[in-house]
């Protein structure tokens, strides 16, 4: 068997290299159709991609939904109720449902560095709480996170990226240190390895998730006590609280909860609908009870929509021209094929089985399908290249790995073998003796 | 020339013929709805502004120092912007300019029982409010945009209010806006209500667009109302000649620099009107070269299956074509059989295409909010295949028809 594939493979490149411009132009329509879709299919691939392997199955966002039951919630421009108000989340916390849960909200604070050489700058960041170390499983070069106490006394203390503590202290260890942020000093008790994230799940729609971090956390409550404002969305319904984030009728905080095992994560819905039940009982919650939900981490990426509709766009067009190219190849293949129709004709009356007739064009035509997979790599490469000279924000993720350079050569190879199995098929039921009678 | 004799060759090539039909449709469909998109997006981003766009010039400045006054800080800045040479005019902004993304709106009613209406029903729908786009600034703000009142007067110095707590007693609407609110009717010296507050219409530009688009029905609905900018970050919009953007950019940040050290002045958000307007469209643009490139990627691959086949079918029948020409074909009737047979499979792709054209609209319109696809778009989409089809089988056929008729007499 193998003498025969190594000799169809002879076969095939004889038969190629005798018709060179026929040859060129299906490996051209191969390399186009799938260079352009695995262009889209790799941007799809790295927007959609797991920001937390390992950890993103015991990931979980709870939701509530505190709104009034007549909201004109266009005035929002998103779900107001996609966030938690102050008591919630303060309620949650307290709860202590969880192996770990922590609150967050975007910070934005103006650094003051204390080097005359130095402007003052504004850095992107998160107030959050203690948990949100250990659950995220944040990597720390120096110092460690602040503890719950920490949290329950507003302690001024804040943990730096390694990039802002680089940039503030230069080489030196930057624990200990103080840092003028706003208008207060805060202690450095911290300094976290580059980590970010991507997209960066926890940050709400205001964020830059592809490209933006955190350059600094500091404790939620210190935050509130300080004023030091939040940078993402804040929603008020009712009587407008002036600024007080306490407020039971703001949303502005995100909470996660680390849950083990799918029976702690129903157990933990079913928290969630009774202390809806009980709020609605209170007279403060107005919807149903059974509008709390409690989305996975991937879930949660899906409900966010984070995949611009131009880029679906984008993908569909690929495909559409991937379509167009593999008709193109298989009505080429087919008139080449039926063109052999004598050739054919002596091997079946030689001997050669229909199976035998149809492996032979089955082998033309994967090695059309490899030559159209590397000039695909290749011109995917190059339109990879143009993604992320675009000013997006995913633009510069939009990078092949090892999977997708394999999936683009499988791609290729599959889809010249299904343009090729209706002219194989075809050929292998050529009808010898009326052939060979024309000879 | 008899059709038969093509029709009953393309039945032994059925397989073929059928598949180069089916690429012919998609290629049709998918062409007829990218080059309507396209359209669309071009039609989206030429949508014009109202505001002498090539002459402005826009610089964020944000204010760091402790307990300034943001008033006395915005006159001290503008005289030194004022000073620059080449600026003609200068004004200052909280934030909102046609196309700068940063909007904020309310709801408007046009008088008391719409307002009532509105609350009643909690939805602006049907109730004769509506929400425009809301644009502050200080005194001279309509000058340095190159705004022209059509009807009414400019603000007067005791028209400003300061900050976006209070709001002021007077504005100026959009044509666009006053035909929403006042259908029919004369809209200067109306009273518009916003949430409880009487505000006046005591002006009328023609067109100002939204810092945000969002349908192009209410896109055209803005206010200017005379509301002073408050707090630490401010934009300075400086009108020059088109030719002085750059240097008046260059000199606004050094100049503002002096005059307080104590303020941020961030690169990306110092830039001419120009700039904005490409950022907000880049995305738009990004896509209509794309569509553009796929479109011709998907002909260009069309027109070389068309001749790679038609290649392909001159060689095979190479004998029956010198057979034809032995017995009294013509060249002409040789090149018109390839054309004929062309033009039948063509056909036959653009009337499969068609429908698949417009099945494909339906599925976009139901997915991207796309508009239904124009009829005429479909003959136009049919006139570029058939001369597609026609250039690219030109060749193949050409040499067909120079098939010697000796052929014949030779065995294959």
């Amino acid at each position: 068997m193998d003498d025969m594939l190594g000799y169809y493979l002879d076969l095939a490149l004889r038969s190629l290299k005798r018709t060179p411009i026929l040859t060129g132009l299906m490996v051209l329509a191969i390399g186009l159709g799938i260079g352009a879709s695995m262009t889209m299919l790799t941007v799809l691939h790295v927007m959609t991609d797991d920001p937390m392997p390992g950890r993103s199955a015991q990931l979980y966002t709870p939701h509530l939904d505190p709104l009034p039951l007549k909201s004109n919630s266009a005035a929002f421009g998103h779900d107001a109720s996609d966030h938690l108000t102050w008591p919630d989340a303060m309620a949650l916390l307290k709860a202590h449902r969880a192996q770990r849960q922590a609150v967050m909200a975007a910070g934005y604070l103006l650094v003051r560095p204390a080097a005359a050489d130095l402007r003052s700058f504004y850095v992107n960041g998160r107030y959050t709480t203690a948990d949100f170390f250990t659950m995220f499983g944040v990597p720390f070069e120096h110092g460690s996170s602040w503890s719950a106490a920490d949290d329950a006394a507003s302690a001024h203390v804040v943990v730096l990226a390694d990039s802002l503590a680089r940039k503030l202290f230069g080489s030196t260890d930057a624990v200990g240190k103080m840092v003028r942020m706003g208008e207060n000093d805060l202690r450095v008790i911290g300094v976290t390895t580059n980590w970010q994230p991507s997209p960066l799940f926890y940050a709400d729609s205001r964020t830059k998730r592809y490209s933006d971090r955190d350059l600094f956390f500091l404790p939620l409550s210190t935050a509130v006590d300080l004023n030091l404002g939040t940078d993402g969305n804040v929603d008020s319904w009712g009587k407008m609280p002036n600024g007080d984030m306490r407020s039971a009728t703001t949303t502005w905080l995100q909470f996660w909860v680390q849950l083990d095992t799918p029976t702690q994560a129903a157990a933990y819905k079913q928290f969630l609908i009774d202390y809806s039940a009980q709020q609605k009982l209170l007279g403060r919650f107005q919807r149903p009870a059974t509008n709390a939900k409690l989305y996975s981490l991937m879930g949660w990426l899906v409900h966010e929509n984070l995949v611009p509709g131009d880029v679906r766009l984008q993908m569909w067009l690929a495909l559409g021209f991937l379509l167009v190219c593999m008709v193109n190849v298989m009505a080429l293949l087919l008139a080449k094929f039926l063109r052999r129709s004598g050739e054919i004709s002596v091997r079946r009356a030689l001997g050669a089985r229909r199976r035998d007739i149809f492996v032979q064009f089955g082998i033309e035509s994967v090695v059309i399908g490899v030559a159209g997979g590397v000039l695909g790599v290749l011109i995917a490469e190059l339109g990879l290249w143009s993604v992320r000279h675009r000013p997006d924000d995913y633009a510069h993720i939009a990078r092949m790995d090892a999977s997708m350079l394999l999936a683009t050569l499988a791609l290729a190879v599959f889809a010249s073998m299904m343009a090729s199995l209706l002219p194989a098929w075809r050929a292998c039921r050529v009808a010898p003796a009326l052939q060979l009678k024309t000879l | 020339m008899q059709i038969r004799p093509i029709l009953s060759t393309l039945h032994k090539h059925k397989l073929t013929a059928t598949l180069l039909i089916l690429q012919v449709a998609f290629t049709c469909a998918i062409v007829c709805n990218v080059v309507f998109m396209v359209a669309n997006r071009i039609n989206r981003i030429s949508v014009p502004t109202g505001i002498a766009e090539n002459e402005l010039s826009v610089i964020h400045s944000t204010g760091i120092g402790r307990d300034e006054n943001a008033q006395a800080r915005h006159e001290v800045d503008l005289a030194v912007l004022r000073a620059i040479p080449g600026v003609t005019s200068a004004a200052a902004v909280s934030y909102s300019l046609p196309l700068s993304k940063s909007d904020s709106s309310y709801g408007a009613c046009p008088d008391q029982e719409s307002r009532q209406r509105m609350l009643q029903q909690q939805s602006l729908k049907g109730s004769g409010c509506v929400q425009p786009s809301v644009y502050d600034g200080t005194p001279g703000l309509l000058g340095t945009l190159g705004l022209r009142l059509a009807a009414g007067r400019d603000f007067r110095a005791e028209d400003y209010v300061v900050g976006f707590k209070n709001k002021p007693a007077v504005a100026i609407i959009t044509r666009a806006l006053a035909q929403h609110l006042y259908p029919g009717k004369q809209a200067l010296s109306q009273t518009m209500y916003f949430d409880d507050k009487a505000v006046r219409v005591v002006g009328i530009v023609d067109t100002l667009l939204r810092p945000r688009l969002r349908t192009p029905g209410v896109d055209g609905d803005s206010i200017i109302w005379p509301q002073l900018p408050d707090g630490s970050g401010v934009d300075y919009v400086l009108r020059s000649t088109p030719r002085d953007r750059h240097a008046v950019l260059a000199a606004a940040r050094t100049a503002l620099l002096k005059a307080s050290p104590d303020r941020l002045i961030d690169p990306q958000q110092t830039q001419t009107y120009t700039e904005i307007r490409a950022a907000y469209f880049q995305r738009d643009t990004t896509m209509i070269g794309l569509l553009i490139a796929s479109a011709l990627g998907l002909l260009f691959v069309t027109a070389l299956g068309i001749a790679g086949l038609a290649n392909f079918w001159v060689q095979q029948r190479t004998r029956s074509i010198g057979i034809r020409r032995a017995i009294g074909a013509t060249r002409g009737d040789i090149l018109h059989y390839f054309q004929i047979e062309n033009f039948l499979i063509v056909t036959a792709g653009i009337v499969l295409g068609v429908l698949l054209a417009v099945l494909l609209n339906l599925l976009l319109m139901t997915h991207y909010e796309l508009p239904r696809l124009p009829l005429w778009y479909l003959p136009i989409g049919a006139l570029v295949l058939w001369a597609l089809g026609q250039l690219s089988v030109l060749s193949p056929a050409l040499r067909a028809a120079q098939v010697p008729p000796v052929v014949a007499t030779r065995s294959v």
